[in-house]
């Protein structure tokens, strides 16, 4: 099965990490991408520039609404997501486990709709 | 149940793949599970719970695969994955492994029964779509999986003994424990649990009078306790204990176990308080705690315990211990001013009615 984990935190928090926190964190993530993309789990991973760069689109009745800002004002924003394959819900959560940002924000995990035909 | 059972077994899907890397620890725990079961068949003979296996099983007894006892320890972790909502996991539980149908739940908790019954198809897609597995959780996971699943329990059977005494739901949170203990025997905690159920199921029948009034532990007909149920409480605790791990369902056992003397020994059990309040902290715990020292100290060391607890302003209990301490130190305004407090926050009516009669004595 694949699961987005969905990495949600608060920006203030981001921008005022000093340079060794950086490196901590990098460290981390770069081990965490490392070990999935060697058990063959890793199917996708980016971190997503902020939430100020953010734009909004709504099409109704057929008018393209287009505003400044994220789907929804709220403390924790988006920040990143891994794209991964795992065995069980159990397994999602043990990789999600070691998101850096899951200390101080929040990680969703939902698990992707199958499409393909071939079964989970 | 056999057939919720055996649709919930056709329905989800099973991860047997090879690949699985978990695969060996499932096994093992499958293979340690059967074994036990095949152990334990003979002394079943002679217990309860052979009843209560042949009622759930349907397999042949003499089949050497066992696989419906393993498949009921997979379930309850399932319905108890911290995933799910905590009353989720209760209503899952319960229909699932217990033998209550969707309308009991639902009145059991005081839940309109088309909510239950959406909580429950909710509970089932979401273990189905979010890939819940149907396992028991590798032993990183176990002990804090076990919580869970123990609380769950735990929960069922407070929620029966009220007051009101609803016997059904207990009766299911014992069954639920016994079947915890027949199938993770090295658990000492799942004894502990089951000993702590069955040590406060003997005193059913003792707690509310037949005025439908509140009793208290010191004042209850104690030949109205249930000593056959004590003496299974005991030997629970006794084959926790044999495997040497404390846990608070122990303790808490142990302190059930001694209310059941003869001879209350207060010391002993603000010994066992103490150790609770350190496994488990918490204010209500910390409260039970200076009950136990007023009896074994006197009032005034227990009301210097009581007034040292931040965060139960709003718990009727406190304020009611706290007027039972001024009313023993003579302290007759300040106890009936708590009484009053008390009885602003009491849930019931069988509360009310109890410090009502205190209200009165002073």
């Amino acid at each position: 099965m694949q699961y987005m984990l969905l990495i949600y935190g608060d920006e203030a928090g981001w921008n005022a990490r000093t340079d060794d926190e950086l490196q901590t964190l990098n460290q981390g993530y770069e081990g965490l991408t490392r070990d999935l993309r060697a058990a063959e789990k890793l199917a996708g991973a980016n971190e997503l520039q902020p939430v100020g760069t953010a734009t909004t689109l709504r099409v109704r009745n057929g008018d393209a609404i287009v505003s400044d800002g994220p789907f929804a004002e709220t403390k924790e924003v988006l920040g990143g997501y891994y794209l991964i394959e795992s065995e069980s819900l159990d397994e999602a959560l043990q990789w999600a486990e070691r998101i850096p940002d899951a200390r101080t924000g929040t990680v969703e995990i939902r698990p992707v709709v199958d499409h393909s035909g071939s079964g989970s | 149940m056999q057939d919720a059972f055996a649709t919930a077994l056709e329905r989800w899907p099973r991860d047997g793949a090879p690949a699985n890397p978990g695969a060996w620890i499932v096994a093992t725990a499958r293979n340690r599970a059967i074994d036990r079961i095949r152990r334990e068949r003979t002394l079943a003979r002679k217990t309860e719970l052979l009843g209560r296996l042949e009622e759930l099983a349907p397999s042949d007894p003499e089949d050497e695969e066992t696989v419906i006892p393993d498949e009921r320890l997979e379930l309850i972790f399932a319905c108890c994955h911290p995933a799910l909502a905590a009353e989720s996991q209760v209503a899952l539980t319960l229909s699932l492994l217990g033998g209550l149908t969707t309308p009991e739940i639902a009145r059991a908790f005081l839940v309109p029964e088309p909510t239950l019954a959406q909580r429950l198809v909710r509970a089932k897609r979401k273990i189905r779509d979010a890939g819940i597995p149907l396992r028991v959780p590798p032993a990183h996971l176990l002990p804090e999986r076990l919580r869970s699943v123990l609380a769950v329990v735990y929960l069922v059977f407070n929620a029966g003994y009220g007051p009101p005494v609803r016997r059904q739901l207990c009766a299911e949170a014992i069954r639920l424990a016994a079947l915890l203990a027949m199938l993770m025997p090295d658990e000492a905690e799942v004894h502990g649990l089951h000993a702590l159920l069955l040590l406060q199921d003997a005193r059913r029948d003792a707690r509310v009078s037949s005025e439908g009034e509140l009793v208290l532990l010191e004042e209850q007909d104690r030949a109205l306790w249930d000593s056959a149920e004590i003496d299974a409480g005991r030997r629970a605790l006794d084959r926790a204990m044999a495997l040497r791990v404390t846990g608070p369902y122990q303790v808490q056992a142990a302190i059930a176990s001694l209310h059941a003397e003869e001879e209350t020994d207060w010391r002993q059990i603000a010994l066992l308080y103490a150790r609770l309040v350190a496994l488990m902290p918490s204010p209500v715990v910390e409260l039970n705690a200076a009950v136990a020292v007023s009896m074994a100290d006197g009032p005034e060391a227990a009301l210097r315990i009581a007034d040292g607890i931040s965060g139960l302003d709003d718990y009727y209990l406190w304020h009611a211990t706290r007027a039972d301490f001024l009313r023993r130190l003579g302290r007759d305004a300040e106890a009936a001013a708590a009484y009053e407090r008390a009885l602003e926050l009491a849930p019931s009516d069988v509360e009310r009615e109890f410090l009502r009669s205190r209200l009165t004595e002073i």
